[in-house]
């Protein structure tokens, strides 16, 4: 598999701010992978995220997308084709008064034919299953079709990765459950390399890998398998776990010695059956 | 309660004026207008309120939706009607008392200026309504385009337009929520005079204005991460394209003109 973004030694500052907000970054992200990205408020997610199409340049170090530097002037319009990125707020990110010509906005910055444009707008919005909301005002939307209205814009400009900064955050439990299974279609289906920031826990679950930040650096970097059994070095940097991990892990201290990698709600009840589960 | 609004509102449809090109649509508009403007009296704004009378037909928009968007405007009418009632002067005295005198030229003035008022409003009003913002902002664009070539950055003109046009429900759904945020905590929006409204009003403006620079700043990151480079290279997924629809349209409007003109000549 190939590297499709690279950060190498990646030093960010905010202006006007005394200490750096990424201090040395060293991050490779495979070609077609899962990564979430997980780490308390203020821990430098989203300034990592925007580094990542080039809306924020590193202070020192580089970062490159399909082997492109982000910050030379003339491979921005490139980068940002590559790797698209969706915000927390669905509101924010939508430009146009209609579904489809929202959809429409990113390819026709790239000055796409119309006619294949349509093609991707009909295509990315079948793909988010919002296809029949195509002629819309996308403000009576719920906020969970207007998030993946905005993944559709993004899917149109066909990117081969997609960041996206807690695009579940504004979001009740259905709007949630809709993004994630959207999300995690793409990655698996389209092998669209998917980068999430998020604050829960449950939707690291199906990453492949996971990445805790904390303090502007890599705290911790693998496979939820192996991270979230680190339940108190997940504690100490002010993180929780999935409660199936939590539930195994009380469990254990209580003289229990279940697997705490099965993290998987399937798996948990079936570690838990081996143990406890006698069938009369 | 602001919802009420109804600026830029538009009613979706499939009659032949929604079907129109805007931009013939636009040039119709501003003939219509112009007509207006060169009708003098009784032949010439009838003429013109045909026009409109058989535009609103076609498009089936209800004459109560209308009515209701000329409401605000009601005092304005009333009072440019009231001031040409008084201040013209002519020659034939109908009523005398104290130092008033209204004469005959005096009622025609006030009501002709009535009737420009409305009839201008109501031809705009249908523009809107039949027009989606987006088809607006694309017509205006594709109209004014000239003009880039002395530098008018018409591109960038349209797209700030539409964005505005695109936030309104936003930024009218977020003030209703401040709003009852601040009923809760005792603010009072309804009684008191003029002034008493405005200062309560404040409190208001603010968080408003705060917010608004916020989604400002994040629609920006969003559409550069879109590729968005202004105008140069853009294409446009839904092409506008003259049918012959818009050139038998434009035709029925040059024919009003010279009608008009034609009438105010022969003073009708
Ligand atoms: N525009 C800015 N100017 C100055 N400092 C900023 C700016 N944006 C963020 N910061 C600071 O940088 C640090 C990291 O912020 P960042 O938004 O990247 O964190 P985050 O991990 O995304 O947090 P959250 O979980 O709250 O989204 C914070 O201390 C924040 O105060
Ligand atoms: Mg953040």
């Amino acid at each position: 598999m190939s590297t499709i973004i690279k950060t190498e030694k990646l030093v960010f500052t905010y202006e006007g701010a005394e200490t750096p907000t990424l201090k040395g970054l060293d991050l490779e992200i495979e070609e077609g992978s899962f990564v979430a990205i997980l780490g308390h408020n203020g821990s430098g997610k989203s300034t990592l995220a925007k580094h990542l199409n080039g809306i924020l340049l590193p202070t020192s170090g580089r970062v490159l997308v399909d082997g492109m530097d982000t910050a030379q002037e003339e491979n921005l319009l490139a980068v940002r084709h590559t790797v698209g990125m969706v915000f927390q707020n669905p509101d924010n990110q939508i430009v146009a008064n209609v579904v489809e010509d929202d959809v429409a906005f990113g390819p026709e910055n790239l000055g796409i034919p119309p006619a294949e444009i349509r093609r991707r707008v009909d295509d990315a919005l079948t793909s988010v299953q919002m296809y029949e909301f195509r002629n819309h005002a996308p403000h009576l939307l719920s906020g969970g079709q207007k998030q993946r209205v905005a993944i559709a814009g993004i899917l149109a400009m066909k990117p081969r990765c997609i960041v996206l900064d807690e695009p579940t955050a504004m979001l009740d439990p259905v709007g949630r459950g809709e993004v994630l299974d959207t999300i995690t279609r793409l990655n698996r289906q389209e092998g669209i390399t998917v980068i999430l920031v998020t604050h829960h826990m449950e939707e690291c679950i199906g990453a492949d890998r996971l990445v805790i930040m904390s303090g502007g650096s890599i705290l911790m970097d693998g496979s939820p398998r192996e991270i979230f059994p680190r339940v108190e070095e997940m504690e100490a940097a002010s993180l929780g776990v999935p409660d199936t991990t939590r539930l195994l892990y009380a469990l254990n201290r209580q003289g229990c010695s279940l697997p705490l990698e099965a993290i998987t709600t399937e798996e948990c009840a079936q570690a838990l059956m081996r143990v406890f589960g006698h069938k009369e | 309660m602001l919802r009420d609004i109804t600026l830029g509102q538009y009613y979706p449809g499939d009659t032949l004026i929604h079907r129109l090109d805007p931009r013939t649509k636009l040039v119709l508009t501003m003939v219509y207008i112009v007509a207006l403007f060169t009708a003098i009296v009784y032949a010439g704004y009838a003429l013109v309120f045909l026009f409109l009378a058989v535009s609103i037909l076609i498009s089936r928009i209800r004459l109560k939706s209308i009515l209701s968007g000329l409401k605000p405007l009601i005092v304005i009418v009333l009072i440019t009607g009231i001031l040409n009632l008084f201040y013209t002067k002519g020659e034939h005295l109908l009523v005398h008392f104290w130092r008033i005198s209204i004469y005959w030229e005096g009622v025609e003035t006030a009501v002709f200026m009535a009737l420009r008022i409305m009839l201008l409003i109501a031809g705009t009003l249908l523009l809107t309504y039949t027009t989606s913002p987006l088809q607006l902002t694309d017509g205006l664009e594709s109209l004014l385009n000239p003009l880039k070539k002395i530098h008018v950055p018409v591109h960038e003109l349209a797209m700030m337009m539409s964005i505005a046009l695109r936030f309104i429900p936003t930024l009218i759904e977020e003030t209703d929520k401040i709003m009852s945020a601040q009923r809760a905590r005792g603010a009072d929006f309804e009684t008191g005079g003029l002034i008493a409204k405005a200062k309560a009003l404040l409190p208001l403006l603010i968080p408003l204005f705060v917010s608004a620079f916020r989604r400002a700043d994040e629609l920006a990151t969003a559409m550069e991460s879109r590729c968005y480079h202004g105008g140069e290279g853009r294409t446009r997924m839904k092409q506008l394209r003259m049918a012959r629809r818009d050139w038998a349209a434009l035709a029925v409007g040059v024919l009003l003109l010279a009608l008009v003109i034609l009438f105010r000549r022969l003073g009708i």
